[in-house]
């Protein structure tokens, strides 16, 4: 009886999560799929094939764009890393106390402003007109108004800055649990800051190095808003391209296809880069 | 060269933090090859001191010099010591042999040196072949020992150890007291161990400094520390003691007689003690210096009663209330006669005056 109760017990509890698993992530891809490999033949007519990713292949538009996105995504990535290890380790090592929690305080507070009004402070800051332009020519530094945004640097900038936050918190946490002793057992043992860092501190931040990335990657691809209003028209991001299927031109069934073709990129590119840090996803997610 | 340097030579030694001094002009000399012990209660400085021998708080004054060579702003990775820290600090990233090659992979040695040296080292602590297997897969007593090897295989003129034995259980710590000792030996590298533990510190050092409030109170070998203790502190601190704060009432020569604060009178043979009539003093009385007897004859003889028994094996003892009330803690001696003593049996405590220490009181 007892053991009846607490099976019940058991599936209630683990009903929100399996309703949230089927009804928001599994039924959408399988109506996604389905819509994916049904071509258009005519009015209301449909016809089961793989003629939607012949086409994304076909057209050099569609996967130089996919490749673009995914090579920007890494790129922003590695930047982030680079950015955020030093900033986590500060953090996490060379401060203490209220200082600490300040300063990840400050890290912080930016993400409590929505992502589009923040997108939309870049734009003033980077503008032909705006504050860096007219501060560089006040300061004569420039003949004419410098226009800085809609371009590649602008997009890289506005990816980075919008997922700097996913990079330094779980490596805040794995650094945090990194004994002081063992740094200075590396002194102590003759070594030299560099190869401390190469052989103490990165193995052991390796678990939060990568979840971090995995998250800001998936960010980067996944991301809209920012390449869209930094990049502009231009901007060619493989979600802009979806959502051109999707909305303007109403081709759902090319749109469709192209979803499940970053998500197979998304699932690779993880792979691949866990396969290369030998280490398993369950250990970096269970880790932060 | 021609007399040799001790291996760590500290003068004058002080660091101050803010207002409050940890370390205060602290001199000691290490003969090559001893095992030397810095004893002291928790907060007394020792670890300080052990820190800035390492190179990871440089002093405030002083000078610290390791083979005659001064250490005084060179940074802990160019120091000829190596550390066996608190919690061993063992690199749980690496297998042992990587953790134990850690040091000679920073020094450039080739590759196939680093393997044999690592090999070789592993054997002379008792654990060969183990350099492929993960540090949680080995017990606490033998990452103690790959702790050492990895501070071994470096050659260190001196080895700094930092309560390594802490962290273990009773029976694994009295076991490595005697193989640290012997690993010592085996080495023969001189070893500064620091603790708060007297035991450990009584058992395995050559020399044993006791250090109070940033001073060292007295340095010797563990037999002087113990039966000749040079001031209160040290009485009081190593090995157990009864403390009996009393008056002294006469000085004949070497033999002073005291009254207890409660009023019972007893003989102390102390020489050079610099006490007067009317001082306040602090006499230290070890346990196992203490006879239980029945006869009443002779000096520092009295009457008590048993107050408790203290059961603990080897170490029994018992506590003795004399008639004005005094408590005394008296060793058991285990061969039997004492078997049947218990709580209110009459007995007669008698000790020698030569066996009592005795200081001027703190303030007086």
């Amino acid at each position: 009886m007892a053991s009846d109760t607490s099976r019940l017990g058991f599936y209630l509890l683990l009903a929100p999560i399996l309703l949230w698993l089927v009804i928001l992530i599994i039924l959408p891809h399988i109506g996604l799929f389905i819509v994916s490999i049904s071509e258009k033949i005519g009015p209301r007519e449909y016809e089961t094939g793989f003629d939607n990713y012949a086409a994304f292949f076909g057209e050099p538009l569609y996967w130089r764009t996919f490749a673009r996105t995914a090579i920007m995504s890494i790129l922003a990535t590695v930047l982030t890393l680079i950015l955020g290890f030093p900033i986590a380790y500060y953090i996490a090592k060379l401060t203490r106390g209220r200082t600490k929690t300040t300063l990840f305080l400050m890290c912080m507070i930016p993400f409590w402003v929505s992502e589009l009004v923040r997108t939309f402070g870049w734009m003033i800051l980077l503008r032909e007109t705006g504050v860096i332009s007219n501060a560089l020519q006040y300061l004569g530094l420039v003949d004419g108004p410098v226009e800085m945004l809609y371009n590649d640097a602008a997009i890289m900038m506005g990816l980075v800055y919008t997922s700097i936050l996913f990079m330094v918190v779980p490596l805040v946490t794995t650094l945090d649990s990194l004994d002081d002793s063992l740094i200075e057992a590396g002194y102590d043992l003759g070594g030299t800051s560099t190869s401390i860092m190469r052989e103490i501190v990165i193995p052991h931040a390796m678990p939060g190095i990568v979840s971090g990335c995995i998250v800001v990657f998936m960010l980067s691809l996944g991301n809209y808003l920012t390449p869209i209003l930094l990049g502009g028209k231009d901007s060619l991001w493989f979600t802009g391209m979806i959502y051109t299927q999707f909305i303007t031109r109403f081709n759902w069934e090319l749109g469709s296809a192209f979803g499940f073709l970053l998500l197979a990129l998304s699932s690779l590119v993880v792979f691949a880069g866990l396969k290369l840090s030998r280490q398993s996803l369950i250990e970096t997610m269970g880790r932060t | 060269m021609s007399v040799p340097h001790p291996d760590l030579v500290c003068s004058d030694l002080t660091k101050d933090f803010d207002a409050f001094r940890a370390v205060d002009h602290v001199s000691f000399e290490v003969p090559q090859g001893s095992f030397f012990s810095i004893l002291g209660p928790s907060g007394c400085g020792k670890t300080t001191l052990l820190r800035m021998i390492a190179g990871f708080q440089s002093p405030t004054s002083g000078d610290l010099r390791i083979k005659g060579k001064s250490m005084i702003g060179v940074p802990p990775n160019k120091r000829p010591v190596s550390m066996v820290f608190q919690h061993l600090a063992l690199f749980p990233t690496m297998n042992i042999g990587d953790n134990v090659g850690f040091g000679l992979r920073q020094r450039g040695v080739a590759k196939s040196e680093i393997k044999t040296r690592v090999a070789e080292v592993l054997e002379r602590v008792g654990l060969p072949g183990v350099s492929a297997r993960r540090i949680d897969q080995i017990s606490g007593g033998q990452k103690q020992r790959v702790a050492i090897a990895r501070c071994m295989v470096l050659e260190p003129d001196v080895l700094l150890l930092d309560e390594p034995l802490g962290a273990l259980d009773l029976k694994l710590r009295e076991h490595m007291k005697v193989e640290l000792k012997s690993l010592q030996a085996a080495f023969n590298t001189t070893f500064v161990y620091i603790t708060h533990d007297q035991s450990e510190a009584l058992m395995m050092s050559d020399n044993i400094a006791v250090m109070n409030n940033g001073q060292f109170e007295q340095i010797g070998t563990p037999h002087d520390v113990y039966h000749a203790p040079s001031s209160a502190f040290v009485a009081g601190f190593v090995g157990d003691a009864n403390k009996i704060n009393a008056k002294v009432s006469a000085v004949n020569g070497a033999v002073l007689t005291l009254i207890s604060d409660r009023g019972s009178e007893m003989k102390i043979d102390a020489p050079a003690n610099g006490l007067s009539v009317g001082q306040s003093a602090q006499v230290f009385l070890r346990p196992e210096a203490i006879e239980l007897g029945g006869a009443d004859d002779g000096v520092n003889v009295s009457r008590g009663e048993v107050d408790s028994v203290l059961f603990n094996g080897a170490n029994s003892s018992v506590t003795v209330k004399d008639q004005t009330g005094d408590f005394l803690k008296v060793a058991l001696p285990q061969t039997g006669r004492f078997a049947n003593l218990r709580k209110g049996d009459s007995v007669f405590t008698r000790w020698d005056p030569k066996q009592a220490r005795c200081y001027p009181a703190p303030g007086a």
